[in-house]
């Protein structure tokens, strides 16, 4: 009863912020916003940027590219240096240097994939003065590339798409960080940590245990790890880590603002498309997408743990608890693990490799989809779009018409830069799971047996190839060679889909608008959302199918063997 | 391409400079001010709050078969089918039910975290007898103890009702 009751405040609540957040980012994207004009104006004089000049699709995919390997070494700099560096009350030492490229690659790609513990390997001053910041800086980023493609949309012979430089720091400084900053305050207030003092040693005189507590400054990153869908933690049991998330409203308002801006940028595209109802369409195939997942992980979740029952409990009536914090419950977790690989977040509250066969299956599959429902910030909406252009292209081929969205003809070129797109995430994961299992560096790396010892590998490679983040964490991923061959789907991953997404974003902002006729197909009616669907649906089964039989699937159907 | 490289080197100090270090030593000025108590880790005389601690029972309430160590946090990450899991939950019923404690799938499963601070109503209420014979004290008193200490769903709908254990023995030693 008390889940209903959680899923009807979100819904509200994402409802409300789907139309004012939409209608706000839309504002700061087209330079309406301008209560921080006193900051940014220096800052462009400093990067020497014109704020009313625009760079064509190459010029802001060169800025881009840059930008982002520059945050990469820095980084990569600071983790290798940190054992010299401030901040440091543990005197951890710098963090080798395979570790170091896995992780900052990891965080720049807004993926947060982390084969560290932050307890014993990161220091304050990498915590928050690296990771924290590209918590910020790859959401702005993401964010910035589905305006571009919003825009391509939305102009007619247009030869540009905007500027880098400017949709960088908008996105920061009127989005990203004043509401981190106050959802920081709510995080601290129900118990997550916020302190520069080092871990604390206590004795407990009644029991005489001895502990020693890590510490932090903790609900700053916590607040931009959610918002900015990253996920990375700032210690290693992540969102289950009681001083992350301490309370039932830490974790509700953890997902609030997990699908907070991807949800409203479905706003903001409709807006700035000029009909709502091309949004809300969108929207729509996104939160049908989100409710079979949801239920397929909470009914799985909600059952009894086959191992558990056969070491002599048969009597489970609070779900799968293996891996499940109390104050969170079976539902609660399930929730925010589905929200959580919706998105590019890849936070966890719960292990989701103890999750029941099909709990695990949803995890996994949600991100198969190319994580468009609602998708992370700004990949998640350019990403749907992509899968958008080829479900009109494949309605055109039902009906023999040149397929429009939009207003903007689909032609040859749009549909090969959105299959590109829409193909480099599945060729990818499924080549780096078969290098991984077929050698020995990769074999060694579950930690469980049977079916899920290889699910445990193809989870690791459909995370980092989706700039998600999340784990079946049994695997042990910090050796040299997963740290390496990861990055490989992190930058693909990444990259691979922004480049053609923003050339996509240059060859239809130089198109004219087609006025809509009679046959041409309607983008804003169910019809269009069930394509959408379909089309999502068929790819993720066509690619994935095979893979995840051996996954998640044999190990629901060999009931009653244990590996 | 020079032009580009150049602005990346200065907008990267100045994020640096702003998210990486005013934003978060700002937090902590709040934090310190306005929720010392929270932003420093929760501590009380015995520990922290959101820490676990190991209990052994029957005199005391015992968490769940967590490592308590909370400088590795994070679950088994044991499967679905794995035998390891069977053992594992095998034991902890044998240990359960040796002591006069009614197994419940809280108290044989390890958490997310591995210093999860608290089990359910159920499995509090489950150790009352077996905590009130091994400390000679009145069953009704003890299970008073529990339904005091149990901390419902947030406005009532957010997350599971809970048991925090350390404030329940810190209670429990207050009994005279």
């Amino acid at each position: 009863m008390s889940f209903t009751w959680t899923l009807i405040t979100l819904v509200i609540m994402l409802a409300i912020i789907w139309r004012f957040l939409g209608k706000y980012m839309a504002s700061v994207y087209e330079g309406r916003i301008r209560w921080a004009s006193f900051i940014e104006r220096p800052l462009y004089r400093l990067l020497g940027v014109d704020p009313e000049s625009e760079q064509s699709w190459q010029r802001y995919a060169a800025a881009l590219v840059v930008f982002s390997g520059m945050a990469i070494l820095f980084t990569y700099l600071i983790l290798r240096l940190q054992g010299h560096l401030p901040f440091n009350p543990q005197h951890l030492p710098d963090v080798t240097p395979a570790l170091a490229w896995n992780t900052a690659v990891s965080f720049v790609t807004n993926t947060d994939w982390q084969s560290y513990s932050g307890e014993t390997t990161m220091s304050y001053l990498s915590q928050m003065g690296v990771l924290a910041v590209q918590n910020f800086v790859s959401a702005a980023v993401g964010i910035a590339v589905a305006v571009a493609l919003i825009r391509g949309f939305s102009r007619k012979g247009s030869r540009t798409i905007g500027n880098f430089w400017v949709d960088l720091i908008r996105g920061i400084l009127y989005i990203l960080l004043p509401i981190s900053f106050l959802a920081a305050i709510i995080f601290m207030a129900q118990g997550a940590l916020q302190t520069l003092a080092g871990p604390a040693h206590i004795h407990d005189a009644l029991n005489g245990v001895s502990q020693t507590i890590p510490r932090g400054p903790v609900a700053s990153q916590e607040a931009i790890k959610e918002f900015g869908t990253n996920g990375g933690g700032f210690f290693n049991a992540n969102g289950a880590d009681p001083f992350e998330n301490p309370t039932g409203l830490t974790n509700f308002v953890s997902i609030v603002l997990i699908l907070s801006i991807p949800v409203a940028l479905t706003y903001t595209f409709g807006k700035m498309v000029g009909s709502l109802r091309q949004g809300v369409a969108i929207l729509t195939a996104m939160t049908i997408i989100f409710g079979c997942w949801l239920t397929i992980g909470a009914v799985a979740e909600h059952q009894a743990n086959p191992a558990v029952t056969a070491a002599g409990l048969t009597h489970q009536t609070s779900g799968n608890m293996v891996g499940k914090e109390v104050r969170f419950g079976d539902t609660s977790s399930v929730l925010y693990n589905i929200a959580s690989t919706q998105t590019s977040t890849g936070s966890v509250n719960s292990a989701s490799d103890s999750y029941n066969p099909m709990g695990g299956f949803a995890t996994m599959t949600g991100m198969m989809l190319g994580e468009v429902s609602p998708g992370g910030v700004g990949s998640g909406l350019y990403t749907i779009l992509l899968f958008a252009i080829i479900a009109v292209f494949i309605g055109g081929l039902m009906v023999g018409r040149t397929p429009e969205y939009l207003g903007k003809k689909i032609q040859a070129s749009e549909v090969k830069l959105a299959t590109l797109g829409a193909l480099v995430m599945p060729i990818t994961v499924l080549i780096l799971t078969a290098v991984a299992v077929s050698l020995h560096s990769g074999q060694v790396g579950p930690l469980n047996k049977g079916p899920h010892g290889f699910s445990e590998i193809l989870y690791a490679f459909t995370s980092v190839t989706n700039n998600n983040g999340s784990a079946f964490a049994g695997i042990n991923s910090n050796t040299a060679f997963y740290n390496i061959l990861e990055t490989v789907g992190l930058i693909l991953g990444r990259f691979a889909i922004i480049i053609p997404t923003l050339a996509l974003a240059g060859t239809l902002g130089a198109k004219n608008v087609v006025p809509a006729s009679l046959g041409t197909f309607r983008t804003d009616k169910p019809i269009f959302v069930g394509l959408l669907i379909g089309v999502i649906l068929i790819v993720g089964a066509l690619t994935f199918f095979p893979a995840v039989s051996l996954g998640p699937i044999v190990e629901q159907l060999t009931n009653g063997k244990f590996f | 391409m020079l032009l580009h490289l150049r602005r990346s080197v200065i907008i990267t100090v100045i994020f640096f400079a702003s998210l990486g270090l005013i934003y978060p030593l700002t937090e902590t000025a709040i934090g310190q001010a306005f929720f010392h108590h929270q932003s420093n880790g929760s501590l009380t005389q015995f520990g922290s709050i959101l820490v676990g601690q190991k209990w052994a029972g029957p005199k005391w309430f015992q968490g769940r078969p967590d490592t308590y160590n909370p400088m590795s946090t994070g679950g088994t990450n044991l499967g679905p089918r794995s035998q390891a899991l069977v053992t594992d939950v095998a034991k902890q019923i044998k240990i359960l039910k040796s002591e006069g404690i009614a197994p419940t799938s809280g108290l044989v499963t390890t958490s997310g975290s591995g210093i999860d601070p608290d089990i359910s109503p159920a499995a509090a209420y489950a150790q009352v007898d077996a905590v009130a014979k091994a400390r000679g004290l009145p069953v009704a008193k003890v299970r008073q103890l529990v339904t005091n200490h149990i901390s419902g769903a947030q406005f009532g709908f957010l997350g599971s009702p809970y048991v925090n254990v350390l404030l329940l023995n810190e209670g429990l030693s207050a009994i005279k």
